[in-house]
Order: structure tokens, then sequence, then C-alpha cells
């Protein structure tokens, strides 16, 4: 039973008059305002109902209609001193859209912003989601509690297909409180490889890193600057930053910035690319083993690069048309790359995503197969 | 319990899949002889018994990629089995069927700190992933309470949580990649060190899937540093509700508590009465732990104890020492010993959402009363997590079946205040018939139809998860 149905007639006419043009037409673009949309598909815009809401503050759970705009869910959020912990991004200002994002699109991207690494990606907070897949059936799949393993779960299964297997109409999601404060731990002058080993000592010790970056030196002459966000009540975030600053010691001198506008605005550059905005070029998303990070770097040779998530998740500025994937290939590594900003001419020869496993490929056909026979979902958005 | 007629060509062809097994294994690793059989008839939910077939024990993902192919081959349902503590039934055989046991499958593949993952073969103990990186100063953070025992492979496919994962998470959110055979022996890669997938999350999709999609033999885990310390502070309250409203307050706060363990006066008599843990006389119990360094437990259950002031408690009592941490986790780490102790019981595990917490403990109270059971409920507050524990005794004719109707009425119950039939167990067979409480045909269907794309036979762990009656046609294809 739909969380939402029960109690919003508007939300139940919606979805059904959705399902119902579902199951007469086709094909269809399913991709909320397509502010974070990678891929390349043609159709019918459909778009998810909206206003529906079910909110627990004390439960930390809510409840949403995926149509409703993600500010607007960050509002109501914030006037409980409450928040989407995963951090999502904002992806407009790199892909040049416009248009409020949903958060129907934020759960389709399984967008996650650098809280990533310490407390999870956006599907590690998603609790259920109700969506029709290509026959018009409304299916609804996990729930609003915090721990739920009953039947498969097609909750993750959603988060991150692109609408690709459906049309997310409604989705539950674990919040989390706002924490007294954040603070940023900054070395600079580092090199890569070198910064990626602080950022995973950082990560290694128990201070609960929310936040662990690394950006070139800039055009302006800046030094290469090393990122370690720590949040929490004041007494302990104090202490962790003092024992952080110790564990950190041989990486060199760091400052600390206390102050909160300076925070914000440090982590939302990096969550929503913003190096990159105004550069010309090709962007890549590259996931890689931390490690492994710099060398890689080193071979691709970007003309820039934003590492986040302690190196394992990595943005790179490329020449406008080259080929990243087969220079990844020449290194002979594990990492996979998605495409994220190119001309669609690019994105078609290239391909957004990344495809080299054939059992996961076939798998994947086999689950559009199922969820959406007669492809009417975001055709070849995924390959 | 219902289960599928067995095939009796399956049951007819057993020399020969001996036979073409013993090719592909060592002697020992095929287990043939009834009486040896038998030694896999059930998992930790007893009530259910049955031998399967024959039991293999390999040691390799080759070795079970060959197993799967034959049985694949012949037609024949495999049932994975990890360390066989299922609550669930999970790996409860079927007449006819092929378990096919992790337990040899134990090494530990590659310990990597600077990227913060363990790679291990699924028979390893849960316990033992800790044990290969605590003098690293790593654990893996998942802590089902049979971790002892309980291996990776069951972790994985019942998405296992514990008492810690308000603040850890799951197995799903701690779960990197693994190596998996398919029904019909491919194996696949999926996922690895890296935190994102390539395509679909499939991951998240194997993960929980019980044994539905495939045999998982090999897991990247991640490892996280180890706290620098940890203490729990215990509060009594004179009623559920009161209790309940303390801890969406705790909830509310900002704090992030590793645990909040909840414990109402059957559970609080029959541990003291078992333990003399030195509870207090009081209708409810919370056992709230935190982490950090000195100062900040300090803090931390300073604002914890003024939230909990604010509830009128019986009894504060703070930590001051591992002893009297100890002591405060005694009763609850024997709950189900105390309550075993009065006679047999099942476990139950439906979520709530937590506001529902006081409203459904008084339900379950009176329910309990209906059916002539005593229930004690002892459970992960912090993320709804009930443990209703019905007592009966077997020896009397009609007390399980009666403990299990009631057991029903309680997941109904569970389901129809916004939450689910099981929040870390499993469907298993024990909770299969009670699928379509929660779901509607079309949400069944959409499970199925994934099934159908990773085991078109449907010969994976036969008869768990969806109701007989659902899955009919999908099973006579096979």
């Amino acid at each position: 039973m739909s969380i939402l149905a029960a109690r919003n007639a508007g939300y139940f006419e919606e979805r059904d008059r959705l399902a119902d043009q579902i199951r007469a037409g086709g094909p269809f673009l399913c991709c909320g305002q397509g502010t974070s949309r990678i891929g390349l598909a043609d159709g019918v815009a459909l778009s998810a109902p909206g206003e529906a809401w079910d909110y627990d503050p004390s439960a930390l759970t809510l409840t949403v209609a995926a149509g409703v705009p993600l500010e607007t869910v960050e509002a109501v959020l914030a006037s409980e001193n409450q928040r989407l912990a995963f951090e999502p991004p904002d992806m407009r200002g790199l892909l040049g859209r416009a248009g409020a994002p949903s958060i129907g699109g934020v759960l389709a991207g399984n967008l996650s912003g650098p809280r990533r690494v310490g407390v999870g990606a956006c599907r590690d907070f998603c609790l259920g989601v109700e969506f029709i897949d290509g026959r018009g059936q409304v299916v609804k799949n996990g729930g609003r509690v915090m721990k739920n393993v009953t039947g498969l779960d097609l909750v993750k299964l959603m988060a991150g297909s692109h609408g690709t297997l459906g049309l997310i109409t409604e989705v539950s999601l674990k919040v989390a409180p706002i924490p007294e404060m954040s603070a940023t731990l900054m070395i600079e002058g580092l090199g890569e490889a070198e910064a990626v080993q602080a950022l995973s000592t950082a990560l290694g010790t128990p201070f609960d890193v929310t936040g662990a970056a690394h950006l070139r030196e800039d055009g302006a002459g800046g030094a290469s600057r090393t990122l370690i966000r720590l949040e929490g009540f004041e007494n302990s975030l104090r202490y962790r930053m003092g024992a952080l600053q110790e564990a950190l010691k041989r990486f060199g001198d760091s400052d600390i910035l206390w102050d909160a506008t300076a925070n914000a605005g440090i982590w939302q550059a990096i969550r929503d690319v913003s190096r990159f905005h105004a550069a010309g070029g090709d962007v890549w998303r590259v996931s890689v083993k931390p490690s492994e990070a710099a060398a890689l770097v080193q071979a691709l040779d970007p003309l820039d690069v934003i590492y986040d998530w302690g190196g394992n998740r990595l943005w790179l500025l490329t020449e406008a048309g080259s080929d990243l994937r087969a220079k990844m290939a020449a290194t002979g590594t594990k990492a996979h790359a998605t495409l994220i900003r190119a001309s669609d001419a690019t994105k078609r020869r290239l391909g957004v995503f990344h495809s080299d496993n054939p059992v996961t490929a076939r798998l994947a056909a086999g689950l559009r197969q199922k969820f959406d026979p007669d492809q009417k979902f975001n055709r070849g958005m995924m390959g | 319990m219902e289960m599928p007629v067995p095939k009796p060509g399956v049951l007819a062809r057993k020399p020969e899949l001996v036979t073409r097994l013993r090719a592909v294994l060592p002697h020992d690793a095929v287990i043939d002889a009834p009486e040896e059989v038998k030694a896999y008839e059930c998992d930790a939910l007893t009530a259910y018994r049955c031998a399967p077939l024959l039991a293999v024990l390999p040691a390799s993902t080759e070795e079970v990629s060959a197993v799967l192919k034959i049985c694949h081959d012949m037609g024949v349902p495999v049932v994975p089995r990890g360390a066989g503590t299922s609550l669930a039934g999970g790996s409860l055989p079927t007449a006819d069927s092929v378990i096919l046991g992790v337990a040899r499958l134990r090494e530990v593949l590659e310990v990597n700190y600077p990227d913060r993952y363990i790679r291990v073969q699924t028979g390893m103990t849960n316990l033992s992933v800790t044990g290969a990186v605590e003098s690293d100063g790593f654990f893996y953070a998942p802590d089902p309470s049979s971790q002892l025992a309980c291996a990776i492979s069951g972790n994985i496919a019942m998405n296992s949580g514990g008492a810690h994962c308000l603040k850890y998470g799951v197995t799903t959110n701690n779960l990197l990649g693994v190596t998996m055979v398919m029904a019909d022996g491919e194996v696949v890669e999926i996922g690895g060190a890296e935190m994102e997938a390539a395509g679909l999350d499939l991951l998240g999709l194997i993960c929980g899937s019980e044994g539905q999609l495939g045999v998982v033999t090999e897991a990247t885990l991640r490892i996280l540093p180890k706290p620098e310390g940890a203490r729990p502070v215990l509060m009594g309250f004179d009623s559920n509700e009161v209790a309940g409203a303390c801890v969406a307050d705790i909830i509310r706060s900002g704090l992030i508590p590793v645990a909040i363990e909840f414990m109402d006066r059957p559970i609080i008599r029959a541990t003291e009465a078992f333990a003399k843990a030195g509870y207090p006389e009081c209708e409810a119990l919370l056992i709230v732990e935190v982490e950090g360094s000195e100062q900040e437990i300090a803090d931390q259950l300073a604002r914890i104890i003024g939230i909990a002031e604010r509830h009128n408690p019986v009894e504060i009592r703070e930590s001051q020492s591992a002893d009297e941490s100890a002591r405060i986790w005694l009763g609850r780490k024997s709950a189900f010993g105390a309550m075993g102790q009065m006679g047999d019981y099942i476990c139950l595990d439906g979520t709530i959402p937590v506001g529902e917490l006081p409203n459904v403990l008084k339900r379950i109270g009176e329910l309990g009363e209906e059916y002539g059971h005593m229930v004690g409920n002892v459970f992960h507050a912090g993320d709804g997590n009930m443990h209703p524990l019905i007592l009966f005794n077997a020896n009397e004719p009609g007390q399980l079946a009666s403990a299990e109707a009631l057991g029903a009425e309680i997941l109904k119950l569970c389901v129809d205040v916004g939450g689910c039939l099981t929040g870390e167990h499993g469907v298993g067979v024990e909770k299969r018939d009670l699928m379509t409480h929660q779901f509607a045909p079309a949400d069944l269907e959409a499970q199925m139809a994934v099934k159908d794309v990773f085991d078109p036979k449907w010969l994976l762990n036969p008869a768990k998860v969806f109701p007989l009656h659902v899955s009919d046609s999908r099973r006579a294809d096979g």
C-alpha cells in the first residue's frame, strides 16, 4: 500500500493518471526536470507527482512524492534542523541546465556528495520507493522503516537506474539531524599521491571524517589544497580536530577553518564540481581505489582533476571528445568512468556509462526487459 | 509448513548426481550417506526439518561453479547454506535438494588498510573478519548477535544487521563487491573496492536476496577504524510509553548513539532471575551506548541523561568502568538465554516506525494474553526493529501452532502500523506465507521477475521468500 496514496487523494489520482498514460503510449523520457540527466534519450517527458508529504522528524524518516523539488525537501527538513545526510549535488551548473531538481531525480541518479565517504550514498538512505513499470503497473518496495529485509531490495535497484526501469512516484528516505558545527582541516601544497595518503590516513582514524577532498593549485597561483571535514558537537569537534592534526603531522602544517560560511562554500563547490562550470572540455567521473588514484590520474593526464571521497571518486576535465576509457584500459585499472558532460555526439560515440562486464550487462538488459518490456522508458539512456 | 513436492526425477537420479559431483570435488566434499546428510536437515529454525538429497562442501569459487553447472544441467534444486544460523529457515532443505555449504571457503584474500577494505571468502564467520583486522585497529561493523558462528555468506544473503547498525548501517551499507556464482555456474564479479556501481546497482539487489539469485563465494567488505572507546548508560522508566518518548527525543537531539536497546518488564524479570545483572525493578529499560574519546563519551552521556531526566526516569546508571559496562550489557546479552530457560520460544523481528513503539508494545501484550503466551520484548529501539520472544512448550501438543499464530498476528500488526515483516532475520520459510500481507500481487511479481532474470529455472533456494501459490507457475517451468 502506498504510504502517500492513503492520505493524499491528489497523489493517488496523479499516479493513476500517469499509469494510464504509460500503458497507452511511449516512448517516454523519465528524468524529472532533466537537471541532472547525463544519458541520452528521447520521448514524451513524464513528471512524477508533487506535493504529497509524510514527514516524521522524531523517527528521522520522510516519505515524499518524487516530483517534489529537492529545494523544498531541504527547506522543510531544515525547519526541523534536519537534512539529507548524503549531500545531493546540484548538477545544473556543471551541465548547464535550468529548472528545479526533484527528489525523485536525486534517487534515480543515486546522487551523493562529499559526505558519502563518511555516511553512505543516496541509495543507503533510501528506505522505500513506489514506481510505475513499463506495463503501467504500480509497484512498491521497501517502506519507511530503518531496517527492512522483507523480500528483494528493489529500492537499491531503482536508486541509480536513471529512469530506465520505471517512473519513480514516491520515495521514503532516512534523514539526519544537522550537527552543531562543521570545520575543515586544510593542508596546502601536497602532491597528489601524498594528498591521497593524507586523506586515507584521516579516513583511517576514528574521528568520523565526513569530507575528504583534494584540489590542484588554481589558475591564480594558489597552492593545492587537501581538505578534510569533521562535524559534530563543538567540544567533540575541537577535540577531534586537534587529534586529527596530530595524526596528519607528517604531511606538514595544517590550518583549521572554523567559519561556517566558508566551510559550507568549500564543500558545496566540491559537491557541485563548481571548478569545472566555466571550463571548456568534457567532464568524466571516475570511480577508483584511492591507493591507485594518483597514478591513474598521472597516466590519464587530464586538464584538471578533483579528488573526492578520499580519492575514491575523481572528477576529470579532459579535452573535448577524447576517449578517457581507452586510456584507462591501457593502464589495466579496474576503475570505471562515467561521461558526465560532453557533446551529444561524443556521448553517442563513447557511451555515457562504463560497461565492460558482459555478465552484468546481460543481467541489466534482462532486468530492463522485465520491468519495461516495450522499452518505453529512457530508451538507450544506459546503453 | 507447506513445501513443494520433491521432484521424483531428481530423487531417482541421486546415484548419477553423486557420481558427477565426485568427479569435480574431493571425495569427502560430497556427503551422501543418509545419516550424515541429516546434519543439514535444519538451521536455527529447528521446528522445521527435512534432510536434503545430499550435501556438498566446495572449497573454491571454481568448485562452487562446477557444482552449480551439474545441478543446473540435471534440474536439481540447490540450497546455499552459510553456518546454518538462520532464524527464518533460510537454508531449510527440500528432500530433492543439494545443500551447498560454504564452510570450507574460509580464506582472507586481501586486506587493504589505505583503501579500508577486506576481501574474504564467504564461509568466514562474521567475527573472524573483525578478528583479521582488529590488531591493526579496524573492525567490520555489522554485528548480528550470532556473529561468533554466522558466516558472511549468510550475512549477505539476509542483509544482516545488529545492535550497532544505528550508527554503522547493516550489511548492504558495508558491502563493496562480490564474486557470485550464478545458477548455471557462470561466475560474475559485481562491484569491487570502488564506492560506486558502473551501471545498475546489482550489488544492492543481491544483498538480502536470501540465496535466490546466486551463491556469493567472495566478498569485499568495508572495514572501519575502531572507536577510541565506548560506554553505555542504563535508564529505567515506569512505562513503555515514556521510554519510547525518550528514545524519540534522543534520536531528534542530533546525537548518534551506536546502540539504543529496549527491554520490557517480562524480559527484565526473566534476565534478573537468570543473569542477576542488578537491573532496577521497572516497566522499561533502555541501554544507550555512545562512542568516542573519554571526554566525548562523557559529554554525550551527559546530554542523553539530560534528555532522560525530562522523562522522570526510575533510575539512571552511567557506566564508569569496563566492569560496569559489562554488567549493564549482561542482562541484555542474556535475554535470549533467560527466555530459553523458561521454555521454548519463537523470536520475531518485525520493524515499526519508532513513533508506534508504545502502541505496538501494548497491543502485543494484549495479543499475548488472548493467545495465552507470555511475550517478552527486547529490541533495537533506535531503528524500530522489534524482537518479540513468544514463549511456548514444544512438548505440549498445539503450543507451537498457537505460538506461530500469535507470531503471525504480531507481524501483521507491524505491517499494519507502517512497518515490515522482518528487519534483519529475513523471510525464509518462516514469514513466506505472510508476504501477501505486506505486498500487493504486482509488488511480488516485480521481485519474482528479478529472480527470473538471475535464476530462470528457479533452482536456487526453493520454497523461500515467495509464497508457494504465488510462485507455482514459475517453479513448474523449472
